[in-house]
This record gives C-alpha cells, structure tokens and sequence, in this order.
C-alpha cells in the first residue's frame, strides 16, 4: 500500500486551518503580555464570551449573523475596558503571580456567568458561512476551516500593519520597550494597558466566533486557551511573530498526532513539543531573552 | 511678565514616602535659557525632584510652575506636550527598536494622525513622517554625530552612545526645559567632555533652557549658570557656581566639615566616649 499523500495534505491543512485561529488568538494573548506584562490566562474565556455573545445575539436575539458579530466584538471591548480599569490596574505593581492568578479566576467567573445564562449544554452556531467545498489543488479542505483561516490571516495582517505604523500600535511598542520611557515623551501609558485589553478581547472574541462557527460552542470551550498557552510559550510571550509561527506549528501538529497516531496523542505531541522548545530557548522561539519574573 | 522670569519654578515641593519626607519645601527657580544643575549626595532627593517635576510622583504639597502656569494636576503626558522633555539616570530606551526609531518616538506627543490614514500610509500619515524625519535626521542626528549608528538596535550600543540616543529622543520632543538625569554618569574623561560640549551646543542651538541633576562636579561648575544644592530633601544652598562650591554648608554636606580640627576633635569625643 502506498502512502496517501493526499491525505496527508488535507489533514496538515485542517491543522493549519485550526493554526490560524491558534495564532489570532495568541495575538490577543501577546498584545497585552507586551504592553502590560499581565500573563492573562483567561484569553481562553474571553474567547468563549465572544462566542456566547455572537450566540446570543443571533439566536435570541434573531440579528443577521453579521449585526451580531458586531455586537459580540463590541460586548467584547466594552468587558476588556472595564475589566482592565477596575480589576487588572488595580494591582498594578503586585507581584505577578497575584495578577495571573486573578486573570485565572476572571475566568471561572466567566465560565459561571456564561453557564447562568446559557446552562453548560453545548450548541450550535448558526450557519453563516459559505457551505460549498474548498479544494486547494486536490486537497479538499472544510469550507468553515477555509474561512475561518482567511479571516484570522486578514485580521492579523490589519494588525501587523497597525502595529507598525499607527500612532497607538507604535504607543504599544514603545511601552512594551520602556515603560517610564513612554511616559516621558507623552505617551499615556495607563489609556495603552486599555487600548491593549480592548483589542485583544475583540481579537478573542472574533477568534471565538470563529472557533465557534466550526465546532459549536460550549461553557468548557476556554480550553481552547490551552493550546493557546503553548503557543505563546513555544513561540515567545512577547513575540508577534512567535505568536503567528507558534500557532501555525502547533495547530499542524496537533492535527497530524490526531489523525495518525490517535486524538489522544493531541496533547501529548504539542506538550512535548513545548519541553523541547523550553529546553533549547526557554524564552520561547521568538522571545526576548529576558523574560523576567514568574 | 519680564522677560527673565523663570520658565520653570519649583515653589516649596514637599515629597514623602511613608513617614520619610524625600523632598521638604524645596524652591528654586530655573530662568529662560540658563543652564540650572542640581547637586547634592546621594539620597539626597535629586532624582525624586526630577520625578515630581515630570509628573511620575505626586507631591504632597508645593507646586511646580512653568512660565507662570502651575502644571501640579498634569499627567506626565500632558507635562511632556507642554515641553518638559528628560533623559533617565539609567537610561530608558525603547528595547527591540532602532536608534532612529527611538528618536522619531520623541515626537509621539506632538503627531495628529488618525487610524485610517495610518492603515493606508498616506495623507496626514505620509506628510508628518516626512516632516519628522528630515529634521530628525539633518538636524539632531546630524547635530549629536550619532549617523553611524542609525539603524542601528539601541541594546547594541555603548552606555555613552545610548545617553546620547535619549538626548536625542528628548530634544525630537522639542522641548522647552530639557531635564537631564545625570547625562554623564559613569562616563570617562573624554565621553564627559562631549556630552558638556553638547549641552552647551544644544543650549545654543536650540534656545532650550537645560535643568540637570548631575555628580561630577567638575563639569557641573564649568557649565551650569546656577547651581542647587540639596541635602536630606532640602536645598542648603543656590546661586553661581563659584559661590556654591565655596558654601561651607556645602562643603560640610560633602566632606563632613572639612575643618581638620573640628573633626579630630569629635574623634577624640568619640574615642572617650568608647572608653
């Protein structure tokens, strides 16, 4: 029998698909590691916020799939503006660990608040993307995958652009660079920490929508923040570019050990993956090297 | 108002951490183009005076003043826009970024464009990055002999060299009083001597007024016009160099009393007192 390389090139690009989303949402995760230096464990949660938030409002609320994608990228914002002014820069200049461990329980509470609302049964996402079939060359490649990746590469390129050439993305940088520094030529370092969990909530909350639309949504999606985790650690807390890397490598390998070797070689190729990769740089593939504290 | 007031007046700035007071009552005025150093051991209060000036900390009483406006409810932003640009006692450089872009960022507080133009690069985005850098990089890189090293990641450089990238950056900010942090710390002989000939040169060439906090005497006499002195959060002493360096209050600040018969008498105190 003859190796199927077909097969093999339609799976490596599922897990390139599902990388894509790896990597928007470790964006999310690296735009406030870099501006602020908070380990936010609860990117996963926000994530699902977004998705229970597009649910709501197409389903209960009967929007068009677009008004809600909207409202649930707004809700996002709105939850990542309030919850930086009152929780995160309250405990600025605590020890790191308290500040990761009340992202940990922003979390649970997100969690609790989207299983009061919407019960922990999982759900469907409305249909909202096109359902025609993509090959690429030979390859077929699920339609919402396809999707979802070309609009995680859009999003992220809007954001790499940003990054470097708007007022508030160079901000960013600069902060990420030296913080007493920012401040000292005019930039206003605190209205930066918001910008940062504004965007990256939204970013979360599309890259929730998306993950959604693919695999339905449910109150123990955060998960999904997981493998964001090793993303950014394999790639580099504060990398851009690590994040994007990072994402596309683990969501193709995830895929390849789940499909030859058994879904639940998942965890344990990408899990081996992040020793190795922390055992040659442990500041991550693309990280600065001084990755303090923690 | 005449013409010499002072474009910057610190009045009576009272500064404490807990129970310890870091700045008691200080006051001193800076006038329009002079150069106005701040001296005093360590601890003294020096760099917490520059902090409270720049907005980073906020004072529990007293009041900084510049051309006659109090700024005390400023934010740092906004202190910045109005032209109070400073360098750091160990240097805050934007890590990762190239010199040129270190300096560029200096101009942050005074950009106006909005997102869209940024996205698409042109308009107001385009004018004003030109703009900046023809004179980033014929008048201030030029000016600092810093062209070498452009492009280069700031992290690479020598310690000398990145004091001069920040003196750079805060004179991209156009700045009205350019405060320095101690600009030669840790530097040799000949990298002082550079850095005093390019305060006095940026002093010339730009108009700035230059407020600095500075240790080495030498240079800190050469070329201030008035000096201030402090001790335990308070100013002992100001005036012209020349008077300052023969204050016996600032001598004793320094050296102890610096009378040899004063001080073998309170060893000789000492010792009976041991015995």
């Amino acid at each position: 029998m003859t190796f199927d390389w077909l097969l093999l090139a339609e799976v490596s690009l599922a897990g390139l698909g599902t990388g894509g989303l790896y990597a928007l949402t470790a964006l999310a995760f690296v735009i406030i590691y870099k501006a602020t230096r908070v380990v936010n464990l609860a990117i996963g949660e926000i994530l699902m916020l977004g998705a229970y938030a597009f649910f709501g409002f197409t389903a209960t609320l009967a929007l068009p799939w677009w008004a809600a994608a909207l409202g649930a990228l707004a809700v996002a914002g709105v939850f990542g503006a309030v919850t930086e002014r009152l929780v995160i820069r309250p405990m600025l200049g605590e020890s790191p660990i308290a500040v990761f461990m009340v992202t940990v329980g922003l979390g649970s509470i997100l969690v609790g608040l989207v299983e009061i609302l919407w019960t922990a049964d999982p759900r469907r996402l409305p249909e909202f993307m096109p359902a025609t079939p993509v090959f690429i060359g030979e390859a077929f490649l699920a339609p919402k995958i396809a999707y979802g990746f070309l609009v995680a590469a859009a999003v992220i390129t809007v954001f790499m652009v940003l990054f470097r050439t708007w007022r508030g993305g160079v901000a960013l940088r600069a902060t990420a660079g030296d913080r007493a520094a920012a401040y000292s030529v005019g930039i206003n370092v605190p209205g930066v920490f918001s910008l940062a969990w504004v965007i990256a909530c939204v970013v979360a909350a599309g890259a929730g929508i998306l993950v959604g639309a693919i695999g339905g949504i449910s109150s123990t999606m955060g998960v999904f923040g997981l493998s964001v985790l090793v993303v950014v650690i394999v790639g580099g807390l504060d990398s851009v570019p690590g994040a994007l890397v990072g994402g596309l490598l683990i969501g193709l390998i995830e895929a390849l050990a789940g499909f030859y070797l058994g879904g639940e070689y998942k965890l344990l190729a990408t899990f081996s993956l992040l020793v190795a990769v922390l055992m040659v740089r442990p500041y991550g593939l693309f990280g600065t090297r001084e990755i303090e504290r923690l | 108002m005449a013409a010499d007031s002072p474009i910057l007046e610190v009045d009576g700035l009272t500064l404490a951490f807990g129970g310890v007071l870091a700045l008691n009552g200080v006051s001193f005025p800076v006038a329009p183009g002079s150069i106005t150093s701040v001296i005093g051991p360590n601890g003294a209060g020096k760099t917490s005076l520059f902090n409270a000036i720049s907005g980073f900390y906020r004072p529990r009483g007293g009041s900084v003043r510049v051309e006659g406006r109090a700024i005390d409810r400023l934010h740092p932003p906004e202190r910045a826009r109005l032209g109070l640009a400073r360098t750091f006692q160990n240097i805050a450089l934007f890590r990762g970024m190239t010199v040129l872009d270190n300096i560029k960022l200096g101009r942050h507080a005074h950009m106006r464009t909005g997102l869209l133009d940024a996205l698409f690069y042109f308009g107001r985005a385009r004018r004003e990055e030109m703009e900046l850098r023809r004179e980033v990089e014929e008048r201030i890189i030029d000016f600092l002999e810093i062209d070498h090293i452009r492009k280069a990641p700031v992290g690479s450089l020598s310690y000398g060299l990145q004091k001069r990238v920040e003196l750079a950056r805060a004179l991209a900010m156009r700045p009205r009083v350019l405060m320095l942090d101690e600009p030669v710390a840790g530097m040799n002989r000949e990298e002082t001597e550079d850095m005093a000939r390019f305060i006095l040169d940026v002093r010339e060439e730009w108009g700035v007024t230059v407020l600095m906090v500075e240790h080495d005497m030498g240079m800190v006499m050469d070329i201030s016009d008035h000096v201030v002195v402090l001790n335990f959060g308070q100013v002992i002493a100001q005036g012209l160099p020349r008077d300052v360096q023969a204050n016996p209050e600032v001598i004793a600040a320094y050296l102890g009393s610096g009378n040899v018969d004063d001080l073998r008498r309170r060893f000789a105190a000492d010792a009976r007192k041991v015995a």
